[in-house]
């Protein structure tokens, strides 16, 4: 077939065009996916990145009610001005300048005089975070059964929230930080806890040859739990040097046994009961 | 609530305005540029650029078509508030400080500071309504008192002007005259510096926030004390509820207690308080940084609040907040 070379003398031949002028590469036009049931909505843009390449921007945004708007007349007027200063390039959605913060703040009323105001409980709840319950006292709080103590549900309810884990005490993000430090940690855990329970210690004198730990445990269960009962005894003859510790939970209860116990006649000798002199670290 | 945060300013904010109708917001920070915003969603509107130091006030006239701000730059400008078209610079000869537009949108006056040597002043300058026509005269030029004064406003009928600085006292000036009508009692008022004022919105009443921790009530015709708030934490603004009673007052922090802050972030709150119980009614928590700028919309269905960190939080109120009972 023949072909007039000369059918459309106007139009630019293809061979002819210099690559180098196409920095006005015609982009694909911006397309918005409308908000959905959701309120989500896709702005799909193209644009050429420092290196000449075509990039693809796909930003999603939900759009969503904060709170109802009653315009004036002339306020329904001022909406429709145009954007100028520093904001004439922006779009509707307002960039990034403006954001719908992702938490809920209330107005948060002040708790009476006296009773603890840390950190927000509903902020606890609100995030989800594990409520522990501890299986000894059957309280829900901060201690596991390990470190059980009634005492201590006065201390703060540290929510255990991620950013709380992450914002370690010197504020580096990202550095882990051992529970211990962390913000939320017992402090005084361990060791302490057996000191505390030791200053509860109550001396016994005057026991009978042969008592035993357990008598001695259930001579002072009445008076409340005890956390340990000792009895010093000669290894040797296994008898009893006629001393003993008892350490009670509370402090009350080892006041209530010295009180009632001191002159008490057990096994036909008269107890002595006392507090216990506190412990010398000594050797 | 859900607040809205919008971070148009690069420094700290020094002063918010809503507008008349309270679709519009506008925020004066240390960057320069004062900033415009919709009231409802926070989306920005446009920028006023002109000025060349700290923006700390600003004020709209009724009909939301001249905005005037005083600067760090020893100039006050006058703004075309749709186009963001300056129309006016008042110069001075030391830094403006606080402005505000008298009923009628005809005068306003503006304070500056002590400078070099120059007294603190309070000058009292014309609008006219065709900013071809303006000028740079003053009504009246009142000097004398002592220290910065940090905000004067218009008394009922612009009859008398209302100033408060840093020397702790509060002033009722007659407005023609410019003599010193009432004076603050050293006593019962303020200890330190005065940071704040605000109007309620019948324009009956006023209050004052310092850094002596508390915010007072007074009369704006006597000057009567009527009520102390206090809080633990230096007062850095103050705002009246139009529609309730309550009064919100926007704190910093101590110097001294810089070092020892909580690390936990976002505790600086806004507080609220019941204007005639003088109780605490509630806080509002989130910005990073001491609030220095605090305004109710005047629908009082809303509030926003400026801070140190430069964000402004625009709060829109659940059903809640208007059924608090004390």
């Amino acid at each position: 077939m023949d072909e007039c070379s000369s059918s459309q003398p106007t139009r630019p031949r293809w061979a002819d065009d210099d690559d180098d002028n196409d920095d006005d590469l015609i982009l694909p036009p911006r397309q918005v996916i409308g908000p959905d049931q959701d309120g989500i909505k896709k702005v799909i843009e193209h644009k050429l990145n420092d290196e000449n390449k075509l990039v693809r921007i796909t930003t999603t945004t939900r759009v969503r009610k904060v709170a109802d708007a009653r315009l004036s007349k002339r306020g329904v007027e001022r909406r429709a001005w145009r954007k100028f200063g520093h904001a004439v390039n922006e779009e509707a959605a307002g960039a990034k300048l403006t954001v719908v913060s992702t938490e809920d703040i209330l107005l948060e009323r002040p708790l009476p005089y006296g009773s603890k105001r840390e950190e927000s409980k509903h902020q606890n709840e609100k995030e989800g975070t594990t409520l522990m319950i501890c299986r000894s006292c059957g309280r829900k709080g901060n201690h596991w059964t390990a470190m059980c103590t009634y005492k201590d549900l006065s201390q703060p309810i540290e929510s255990f929230s991620e950013q709380d884990v992450t914002s370690a005490k010197d504020g580096t993000k990202g550095t882990y930080v051992p529970p211990s430090l962390r913000r939320g940690a017992e402090r005084s855990s361990g060791s302490d806890m057996k000191r505390r329970t030791e200053e509860n210690s109550v001396r016994v004198t005057n026991l009978s040859e042969d008592t035993r730990e357990a008598d001695l445990n259930e001579l002072c269960r009445a008076f409340g739990p005890v956390t340990r009962a000792y009895v010093a005894t000669d290894h040797s003859t296994g008898m009893c040097r006629g001393f003993g510790f008892v350490n009670f939970l509370n402090r009350e209860d080892a006041e209530k046994a010295i009180k009632v116990l001191n002159g008490y006649g057990y096994d036909n000798l008269i107890l002595q009961v006392e507090w216990a002199a506190p412990r010398t670290n000594q050797i | 609530m859900r607040p809205i945060l919008m971070k148009g300013h690069e420094r700290p904010l020094t002063f918010l305005k809503y507008n008349r109708d309270g679709d519009l917001l506008f925020s004066c920070a240390k960057d320069h540029t004062p900033t415009v915003w919709f009231a409802d969603n926070g989306e920005r509107l446009g920028t006023y650029r002109g000025h060349n130091g700290a923006v700390w006030s600003c004020d709209v006239s009724r009909d939301s078509k001249r905005l005037i701000t005083a600067s760090a730059d020893q100039t006050a400008k006058l703004w075309d508030v749709q186009k963001g078209a300056e129309l006016f610079t008042f110069k001075f000869d030391s830094p403006a400080k606080s402005v505000d537009l008298g009923v009628g949108d005809k005068l306003v006056v503006i304070t500056t500071d002590p400078f070099m040597g120059l007294p603190s002043a309070i000058h009292v300058k014309r609008i006219s309504s065709d900013p071809s026509d303006q000028s740079d005269e003053s009504v009246l030029t009142i000097k004398g008192p002592q220290g910065r004064i940090n905000r004067a406003v218009w008394g009922p009928l612009n009859r008398t002007i209302v100033s408060a600085g840093e020397d702790a006292v509060v002033r009722i000036w007659d407005s023609e005259t410019g003599k010193m009508l009432h004076e603050s009692d050293k006593e019962t008022g303020h200890k330190k510096t005065i940071t704040s004022l605000a109007k309620s919105s019948d324009g009956s009443h006023f209050l004052t926030g310092s850094l002596d921790k508390s915010a007072k009530l007074w009369d704006i015709r006597s000057l009567e004390l009527i009520k102390t708030y206090k809080t633990e934490r230096p007062v850095n603004a103050v705002t009246l509820s139009p529609i309730l009673d309550h009064v919100v007052l926007g704190g910093g922090q101590d110097a001294s207690s810089v070092t020892t802050t909580d690390h936990r972030a976002g505790k600086f709150e806004a507080k609220f308080y019941h204007k005639i119980l003088e109780e605490e009614i509630g806080g509002v928590k989130g910005h990073f940084g001491p609030i220095n700028a605090l305004a109710f919309n005047p629908d009082g269905k809303s509030f926003s609040s400026g801070g140190e960190d430069g964000y402004v939080r625009l709060h829109h109120f659940d059903q809640d907040y208007f059924n608090i009972r004390i």
